[in-house]
């Protein structure tokens, strides 16, 4: 066990969690006054839930020991065998209860990435149960697949450093599938459903920013040098992104507006996520610049044109920006970075990028399909979405009784 | 010249801003009002001890027309924000002595 190592991974671990408390006020601002509060429930609820599901059953189903490459078996169940000794397979020098609270915390945020989606009209207890089932049959035999031992997409070849196919590409995806089942906001394309406070959106920015240091970094589980090349890459591909969005902002629309530059810093972060591990810096600029640019149109023109109501941006952020990330990755990988990883298109090998295009696409086609099975399923037992009345008034005041800011007092 | 005020729901501002600028009237003041009628006020928890607050948001708009549009326009303010519910609001019509347009000083009507 090296302490170096552990004490740099238990630092990225608080760095990560710092994500999601920053995820709720990125989202928070960005909805109208009635319904702030209830957007940052959904991400502090969620918190608390898979803090519990994780260390009960979702580690064991992410990480144990492997069934067919499918799904880790329930040894580990309730942390049972996870101690303080390191495991050779995950981390040989951190103590394994450590590697588990660091993937903890990416447990944690995929669900709460969803919640941008369906923000201003789910109903409470779905959401719940949505989260609990989800992470359940959807994040955790994802992770064991591209993270597990024995995992057949890890098999497979495919590389993702710290989660573009685990946590982006998933919750990107399955955040349309929410969207589209649950219909668009009333009033969607109508009233005004424009930022109530764009500064806490900035605020929560900016946190995502400094957590994803150790969302990255951290995912060389040592403090190395590879962990120092996550750093900058992740620091280079969010500085091109912000770049990249005000520049395609202000020559789409005629001006740069902040609230494009922290997203565009998001998706730049999103988009490195696959590779942060594998790349050099140049390439995390051009990566940066790319995955703005994308994600940008894929907010402000596919999504106009074909008119859902992904209320948050989950996927034109999560899962466009990831798709990007992954391919990206399978071009520009190179093994004088990491020894462990592959070469990429770039670098004279084509075969890395079709094994990421099927990682992406085995990734899509899981997601939608179980994500809109699962709601489905929900949608038998209770309503998904709330009233109109509640709708109209606000979730804040209608599910949870709150009021974000008295009037007048 | 008459002064229409109109106090609404606050999700129903911008159908009543539409319809009434499809009828030509473009000129309105907007103020975020809370105030209390026959609609229950809302309970709220905080930290395990609930509070009803009676006072409860709402949106007035302010426009002076001619006399002549009065009707027409309480009408259509009255189509686009009436639900059914009790908290529908109300709306008061008052006279008005003068109207000044400041840009150009004229007075009267045709500063409407």
């Amino acid at each position: 066990m090296d302490t170096g190592d552990t004490g740099f991974i238990m630092i990225s671990t608080a760095l990560v969690f710092l994500m999601t408390p920053g995820l709720a006020l990125f989202y928070g601002g960005m909805v109208r006054k009635k319904n702030v509060l209830s957007t940052l429930m959904h991400s502090w609820i969620i918190i608390g839930i898979i803090s519990l599901q994780w260390i009960l059953v979702g580690y064991t189903l992410a990480f144990g020991p492997d069934n067919h490459g499918l799904i880790g078996s329930l040894n580990w169940l309730g942390l049972n065998g996870v101690g303080m000794d390191p495991n050779a397979d995950y981390a040989a020098t951190i103590p394994a209860i450590v590697f588990m609270a660091f993937q903890m915390m990416f447990a944690v945020i995929t669900p709460a990435l969803i919640s941008g989606s369906i923000a201003e009209r789910m109903r409470f207890p779905a959401f719940i149960v949505f989260t609990l089932l989800w992470a359940t049959f959807v994040y955790d035999p994802l992770a064991h697949w591209v993270w597990g031992v024995g995992g057949f997409l890890r098999t497979l070849g495919a590389l993702d450093f710290a989660g573009g196919n685990v946590v982006h590409i998933s919750s990107g995806y399955s955040a349309l599938i929410a969207a589209l089942v649950l219909g668009k906001r009333k009033g969607f394309g109508k009233d005004s459903m424009a930022p109530h406070h764009v500064p806490m959106t900035v605020l929560g920015a900016g946190l995502l920013w400094f957590g994803w240091f150790g969302f990255n970094a951290g995912s060389a589980l040592g403090a190395n040098g590879l962990a120092g090349m996550a750093f900058v890459n992740t620091n280079t591909a969010a500085a091109a992104a912000a770049i990249a969005w005000a520049v395609v902002e202000r020559i789409h629309r005629g001006k740069s507006t902040i609230l494009g530059a922290a997203s565009g810093a998001v998706a730049g972060l999103v988009a490195i996520t696959p590779g942060a591990g594998f790349v050099t810096p140049l390439s995390a600029i051009f990566i940066g610049l790319v995955g703005g640019t994308v994600c940008y149109l894929a907010i402000s023109v596919i999504k106009a044109k074909f008119g859902y109501d992904d209320a948050l941006d989950a996927f034109g952020c999560h899962g466009i920006g990831g798709t990007w990330g992954a391919l990206a990755t399978g071009i520009f990988a190179t093994k004088t970075i990491n020894p462990a990883g592959a070469d990429g298109l770039f670098y004279g090998n084509a075969s890395l990028l079709g094994i990421q295009g099927m990682s992406v696409a085995i990734t899509v086609v899981f997601t939608v399909t179980a994500t809109f099975i699962i709601l489905k399923v929900i949608s038998l037992v209770m309503k998904l979405r709330v009233s109109e009345e509640a709708e109209s008034t606000g979730l804040d005041l209608s599910l949870h009784g709150e009021s974000a800011y008295s009037e007048f007092v | 010249m008459k002064k229409i005020e109109a106090i609404i729901r606050p999700g129903k501002l911008d159908s009543v801003k539409d319809a009434l600028s499809n009828h030509g009237v473009n000129g309105l003041t907007v103020t975020q009002v809370i105030g209390c009628g026959k609609q229950k006020g809302n309970t709220q928890i905080y930290r395990g001890v609930e509070y009803t607050v009676h006072l409860i948001p709402k949106v007035k708009i302010q426009i002076v027309v001619m006399d002549k549009y009065v009707d027409e326009i309480i009408q259509i303010i009255t189509k686009e924000a009436r639900t059914g519910e009790i908290g529908d609001g109300k709306i008061f019509v008052s006279a008005v002595e003068n109207a000044i347009t400041i840009r150009t000083g004229a007075t009267g009507e045709q500063a409407l």
